[in-house]
């Protein structure tokens, strides 16, 4: 008796289709002329052509979580943190925060709290590519394109290929 | 071989010396510091990362601007910051350095930043905590008798780095007195690490310890002739306070041979950086054209410094 072979895994989306819809949702928000800030490094890059496909003046922000971590005390510092940048003046702004994956919420919360000490914006909003699901906090996208469902072992990784075209990966633990 | 600064995965747990330090953790530290200069740009100028963690400060030996340094980038870091004043402490009163420890470690200190006059003053605390089992409590050296200054060291490779970019093609020459210098040795030790091909270490024969060769460094007498194109100088200062004895006629005579003037620093290459650890002292080392010339880093030195004992505290504190 032999089993039945494994069904193959169905294939991951194309992100800069995604990355294009994400970008459909956030048009009707120009009219508050909001800012991006990308999480590192997947944000980063989503939030860079989130601006392209809306014409965004401003430059986009970039966060590096890491020195707002909440295990610091069990992981220690991350060996390559980023410097974070916000080429804009936060007070009063719409900013739309930009990440690739939102999992626990942690690196949202962390994300929040480094933004608030650059000034008090009008208003926060998230915008990611996939929810997964797992939250750990209170925290939710408002715009989001892929709600998918993983196991705990599995991590959904963003990369960005030589011609920097961003593809999705699945690792397994 | 053992190395009592890195811990069972071979990350940095204290910060006693550069010597052995693998050059990537040095590169780490540089990194890190780059992303830490941005927070002092900012409103809150401040990250969490230490919050609930107590950093003491143990100055046996007199330093201000090491000392506040230290302090500011500890509270940058959200920590709270206990300076002992050693010299009307129970060290005065007779009790032994390992005493005092226990004692620190028993009101919960998270850190100690260590200067001593004893050279391995810092390491003796960083093994003690090894014996009693404190993996959790960390000793960044501040400056050990003659024998290193890491965070100098680290902040003068940051500063050679942030204006040169690539080490691997640079002249550095370490002007004046090495022999009492804890700086020079860390700044040798580091410029080798880094992959520096040409050091040189420049002053009168009574100032400059002997095999310095071994260290890497090509030494030289004649200032004139050892600052020919080089990229970067750093001048010591002359530590009148560590010296016995008669190793200079005086400090005139060694301005006109050793001290940096406008003339000598023309021989070095025409984009030099002049570097110095301070406290500076004008017309015995260094002439004030140049320590407020163009080519003088010695403030943004401090600046950076902060930066990099910020990195130091928070990636020893987080192994």
């Amino acid at each position: 008796m032999s089993s039945p072979p494994l069904a193959p895994p169905p294939p991951l989306p194309d992100a800069e289709a995604q990355c294009r819809q994400l970008a459909g949702l956030l048009r009707r928000q120009l009219d508050r002329r909001p800012v991006l800030v990308g999480i590192y490094s997947g944000g980063a890059w989503i939030a860079g052509r989130l601006r392209q496909l809306l014409g965004l003046e401003d430059d986009i922000g970039l966060i590096d979580v890491s020195f707002y971590r909440d295990d610091f005390s069990e992981k220690g510092l991350h060996p390559q943190v980023k410097p974070t940048a916000i080429p804009f003046a936060v007070e009063g702004r719409h900013i739309i925060l930009v990440d690739d994956v939102l999992y626990t919420g942690r690196t949202t919360r962390a994300a929040i709290n480094e933004l608030f000490d650059y000034g008090r914006p009008a208003s926060v909003e998230l915008a990611v590519l996939a929810d997964r699901g797992g939250r750990e906090l209170p925290v939710a996208a408002a715009y989001c394109v892929w709600n998918v469902t993983l196991s705990a072992g599995q991590n959904l990784v963003l990369a960005q290929d030589q011609a920097e075209r961003l593809t999705w990966r699945l690792e397994h633990a | 071989m053992h190395n009592p600064q890195l811990n069972s995965d071979g990350q940095l747990s204290h910060l006693l010396t550069i010597e052995g330090l693998p050059p990537r953790i040095l590169t780490q530290i540089l990194d890190t510091a780059a992303s830490f200069m941005e927070v002092s740009t900012r409103d809150v100028k401040k990250v969490p990362l230490l919050r609930g963690k107590s950093v003491f400060n143990l100055f046996f030996e007199n330093s201000t601007r090491t000392r506040t340094t230290f302090e500011i980038a500890a509270k940058r870091l959200s920590a709270d910051v206990i300076n002992l004043d050693i010299n009307r402490s129970s060290t005065a009163k007779g009790e032994t350095l390992l005493d005092t420890i226990d004692n620190l470690c028993a009101m919960h200190a998270n850190l100690f930043v260590v200067r001593h006059a004893a050279s391995g003053a810092p390491y003796l605390i960083a093994e003690h905590l090894r014996r009693i089992g404190r993996d959790d409590v960390h000793v960044v050296n501040a400056g050990d008798g003659r024998h290193a200054h890491p965070t100098q060291g680290l902040l003068d490779m940051y500063t050679i780095r942030h204006y040169k970019k690539d080490f691997t093609q640079l002249c550095v020459a370490v002007v004046g007195d090495i022999l009492h210098s804890r700086v020079a040795r860390s700044d040798i030790h580091a410029l080798t690490s880094l992959g520096v091909p040409e050091i040189r270490a420049i002053g009168p024969e009574t100032l400059l310890p002997k095999h310095l060769d071994k260290l890497g460094a090509h030494v030289f007498h004649d200032m004139n002739e050892g600052l020919k194109d080089c990229d970067v100088i750093i001048m010591l200062r002359l530590q009148n306070e560590r010296m016995n004895g008669a190793l200079l006629p005086s400090a005139g005579e060694y301005f006109r041979h050793f001290g940096l003037t406008p003339q000598k620093l023309a021989l070095a290459k025409p984009d030099a950086i002049v570097m110095h650890p301070g406290p500076m002292n004008r017309g015995v080392e260094i002439h004030s054209a140049v320590a407020d010339g163009p080519q003088a880093v010695i403030l943004p030195q401090v600046t950076f410094g902060i930066a990099v004992r910020m990195a130091v505290m928070s990636i020893v504190a987080g192994n």
